[in-house]
């Protein structure tokens, strides 16, 4: 049934009579949505029983909580490359989306999400269920728009999913009123939007910059490349590989744009930031020329931002004009769509290798391995840790696998090591940091990726705070692996407290369920385990099984993530330990 | 960073042209309000052409931030253009309102001479009180309060001020531009784009 071919139902034809809800269906189905994850109520009910009968393939996953909706929405767009569509009610279900659309706008997610609303006449009045929707959504979407007549629909349906998906994508909130939805009126066709006179979704590309940009990097003695999201957003991985390949420049990648290349590619040097390799950290403050692709120089990738690579000059290459110089200053701003701008560096670019200057990254690399990695991922004795999970996951899957992580300590291991030999196949909340992302998230990146197996690696925190979507995927049959790995600590923050807090353990100790017998209860099959000699068994169990499989991997307790820039600090002074 | 001078906040106007939608004023303000900054002065008002509405906003910051804020702004979906000026750049002008007994001023013909000195205009003459109009910089109609305060001044309201740029040569051209589906650059881009030098400083 899931993998079924979606077609579009034929438009009514011009005059038909439809209800806004009815038109609301066709605009969905016309813009190929083959999936909605939603939640009903009173405000909403016209458009779900729209949805009853409604003639497309349009598949809805109802969900145990409208933040697990959204969560999900995300995480089919992050797997798809799709607008994620997300339907709640009015009052509570809109108010229960706010964390979701911020961690969307904030990681530049493409969405959709209906709400239904009272009555128009009703608005203002604190009506059942009512609450100033549009009012709360504002600062956490890119667009928003409150329908009160249904003859509206069709045209603010095309807009929002124009908006949403070109430029830099983001969330964006449609509020129909009931009476719109309601409302019968002659439908006049459906036409998709491709222009709106005050929205320029991409700057227009200047040869002149393409051009500075390619002389400083054809005169750099050792260029340094940081890639972000904005390669996979603009589905510019090839564009990306060739520069890469033909300038012969090393890269390192924001949690947000692993995976756009392979973590084996030798020109991957590793991960940036806060908890990112030793050497691309350390060679920010000693590369000559400093070429950012689709990344916004977040404070975990930068540290202490007056002593971030001022020896260098920078190149920005990003689709956002107000990302240009928001944070760090550059030497060319390239903006424009990667995908455009980077065929015409690649071409004016010289052929090169820069064989030596990687090879300093390798010997940093083995400085971390010495120090930090061997240790953590193949432990020689003692409790299991989340690094060794992270690495025999890798031997099973080959690097085949979506890798979905909550937030804390086993995100940056997972982000860290985990091997991904494909695009879209990170899928974290990295500007916000929305602990619960995972579990919903996973659910909704395996309707947007049916033919992948998607592992959610989670926090024993972390799944606490979304464990109802258990029930989702109970219902909706959804195959996803759930990896805990249980440090029984809110790990992070313990991490935190024991390095700059005289290891004043407040309030970290957080207790877990059961959770084999909670899996159990929603009809999923699970195994904990704490012996290494179990791990590689189990795993291979998780990952064979047909169907969701929930597996609870008890790991050393105060195990530290390293290496670390400690927040305020420069790159540079990154700790080994 | 310790040893360069503290850069001076000074007076900007921002130029906001708009489409006319319901919440945009909200959008613009969460913009301001998200980064603790204050607005001294919004006006929003429809411009020289019909359907397009213009905010002009005034605050008080460095220029650095006035350029990322600007940016901010412009990116909303229904913004089409954003300008930034110090008050060099633009004429500008608020109009005040004064309320007066009116028979100190008819008693008084010092009265009416400072009033006329200061370019006051009677727009309403009743028998109990008198409304003045003034028209001009800050420190004009702020001159008036003082010199009226001794005569038993009722009330007192400023408007927001409102500023035309010096430099500029209307919006008609640029939304023409807008409205094609492959509009030129200079429609598109930030004019302080090209001034990034003289803007950023860290
Ligand atoms: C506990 C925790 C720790 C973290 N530690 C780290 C860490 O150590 N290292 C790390 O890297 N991150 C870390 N993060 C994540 C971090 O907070 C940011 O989310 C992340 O660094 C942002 O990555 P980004 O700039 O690539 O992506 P985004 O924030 O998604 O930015 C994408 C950029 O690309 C641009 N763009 C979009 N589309 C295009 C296009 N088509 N062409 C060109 N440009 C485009 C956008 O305008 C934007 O500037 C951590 C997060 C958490 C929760
Ligand atoms: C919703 C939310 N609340 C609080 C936090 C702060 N926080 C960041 S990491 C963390 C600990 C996570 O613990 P756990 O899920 O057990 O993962 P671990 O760090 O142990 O791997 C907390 C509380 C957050 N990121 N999100």
């Amino acid at each position: 049934m899931l993998t079924q071919e979606k077609q579009a139902p034929a438009l009514p034809e011009t005059d038909t009579l439809l209800s806004g809800g009815q038109a609301l269906l066709h605009a969905l189905a016309e813009e190929g949505v083959d999936t909605i994850f939603g939640y009903p109520g009173g405000a909403i009910m016209p458009i779900y029983d729209a949805l009853f009968d409604f003639p497309g393939n349009i598949q809805h996953v109802l969900v145990r909580h409208e933040q697990g909706g959204i969560h999900a929405g995300q995480g089919y767009a992050r797997s798809s490359g799709k607008v994620g569509v997300v339907f709640a009610t009015s009052g509570p279900g809109a108010t229960n989306l706010i964390t979701g659309l911020a961690d969307a706008l904030i990681d530049s997610t493409p969405l959709v999400c209906i709400t239904g609303q009272v009555f128009a006449h009703l608005l203002g009045t604190d009506a059942f269920q009512e609450a100033d929707v549009i009012g709360i959504t504002t600062p956490v979407t890119k667009w928003n728009y409150q329908v009160t007549d249904a003859t509206e629909i069709p045209e603010v349906l095309a807009k929002a999913f124009h908006i949403a998906r070109t430029g830099r994508p983001g969330p964006v909130l449609i509020d129909i009123t009931k009476n719109a939805q309601l409302q019968k009126f002659p439908f006049q066709g459906y036409k998709r939007c491709d222009h709106i006179r005050s929205y320029r979704p991409k700057p227009i590309v200047r040869p002149e910059y393409i051009a500075q940009a390619a002389e400083l990097i054809n005169s750099a003695q050792k260029p340094f490349v940081l890639w972000g999201q904005g390669v996979i957003l603009g589905s510019a991985e090839q564009e990306f590989k060739a520069f890469l390949e033909k300038s012969g420049i090393p890269a390192a990648w924001t949690i947000m744009g692993a995976g756009a290349l392979p973590s084996d590619h030798p020109q991957n040097v590793g991960m940036l930031g806060m908890h990112g390799n030793y050497g691309p950290n350390v060679m920010t403050n000693e590369c000559d020329v400093l070429i950012a692709i689709g990344m916004r120089f977040d404070d975990r990738v930068t540290g202490r931002l007056d002593k971030y690579a001022k020896q260098a000059k920078i190149i920005h290459l990003d689709i956002d004009p107000a990302e240009i110089d928001k944070n760090v200053k550059t030497t060319v701003p390239v903006w424009g769509d990667c995908k455009e701008t980077l065929p015409l560096l690649t071409q004016l670019v010289e052929a090169k290798q820069h064989t030596q200057w990687l090879a300093k990254f390798r010997e940093f690399e083995q400085k971390e391995i010495d120090a930090v990695i061997r240790e953590e991922l193949f432990p020689a004795s003692g409790e299991m840790t989340m690094g060794e999970v992270i690495q025999q996951l890798n031997e099973l899957t080959k690097g085949e696998a979506i890798i979905v992580t909550d937030v804390g300590q086993h995100q940056m291991v997972a982000c860290r090591y985990a091997k991904l030999n494909h695009t879209r196949s990170n899928i974290t909340s990295g500007g916000l940091g929305t602990m619960g992302f995972a579990l919903p998230a996973a659910i909704g990146a395996k309707f947007g990726a049916l033919d992948r197996t998607v592992v959610a690696v989670i926090g024993d925190g972390g799944i606490q705070m979304t464990i109802q979507e258990l029930g989702t995927i109970m219902q909706s049959g959804i195959d996803v692996k759930i990896l805990i790995l249980n440090n029984q600590f809110l790990g992070m923050v313990r991490q935190w407290q024991e390095l700059f807090h005289e290891r004043r353990y407040s309030f970290v100790d957080i207790q877990s369920p059961d959770y084999v017998q909670v899996a159990k209860g929603y009809g999923i099959t699970g195994r904990k385990i704490d012996q290494r000699e179990d791990l590689t068994g189990a795993l291979q169990d998780m990952l064979a099984h047909p169907g969701s499989f929930l597996l609870e991997v008890m790991v050393t307790k105060e195990n530290n993530v390293f290496p670390m820039v400690p927040q305020g600090c420069s790159v540079s002074e990154i700790r080994l330990k | 960073m310790s040893e360069q001078a503290p850069i001076e906040k000074e007076e900007y106007n921002i130029t906001v042209y708009t489409e006319n939608h319901v919440g945009l004023l909200n959008r613009i303000a969460m913009i301001f309000t998200r980064r603790k900054i204050n607005i001294d002065s919004l006006n929003t008002s429809p411009s020289e052409i019909e359907g397009i509405h213009r905010f002009n906003i005034v605050i008080n910051e460095t220029e650095e931030v006035v350029s990322k804020i600007a940016r901010q702004i412009e990116k909303q979906v229904e913004v089409l253009k954003v300008y930034y000026n110090t008050n060099e750049d633009v004429i500008w002008q608020e109009m005040a309102l004064y309320k007066v007994p009116t028979d100190i001023i008819a008693e008084k013909a010092k009265v009416e001479r400072l009033l006329r000195e200061n370019g006051a205009r009677a727009v309403v003459i009743r028998k109990d009180y008198t409304v003045f109009e003034t028209t001009g910089h800050r420190e004009e109609t702020d001159n008036l309060i003082k010199v009226l305060q001794p005569f038993g001044l009722i009330e007192f309201v400023r408007s927001a001020r409102i500023a035309i740029i010096k430099g500029s040569d209307g919006f008609n051209r640029k939304l023409r531009e807008f409205e094609r589906d492959e509009p030129g650059q200079d429609a598109v881009e930030n004019e302080f784009l090209n001034s990034r030098d003289k803007v950023f400083s860290m």
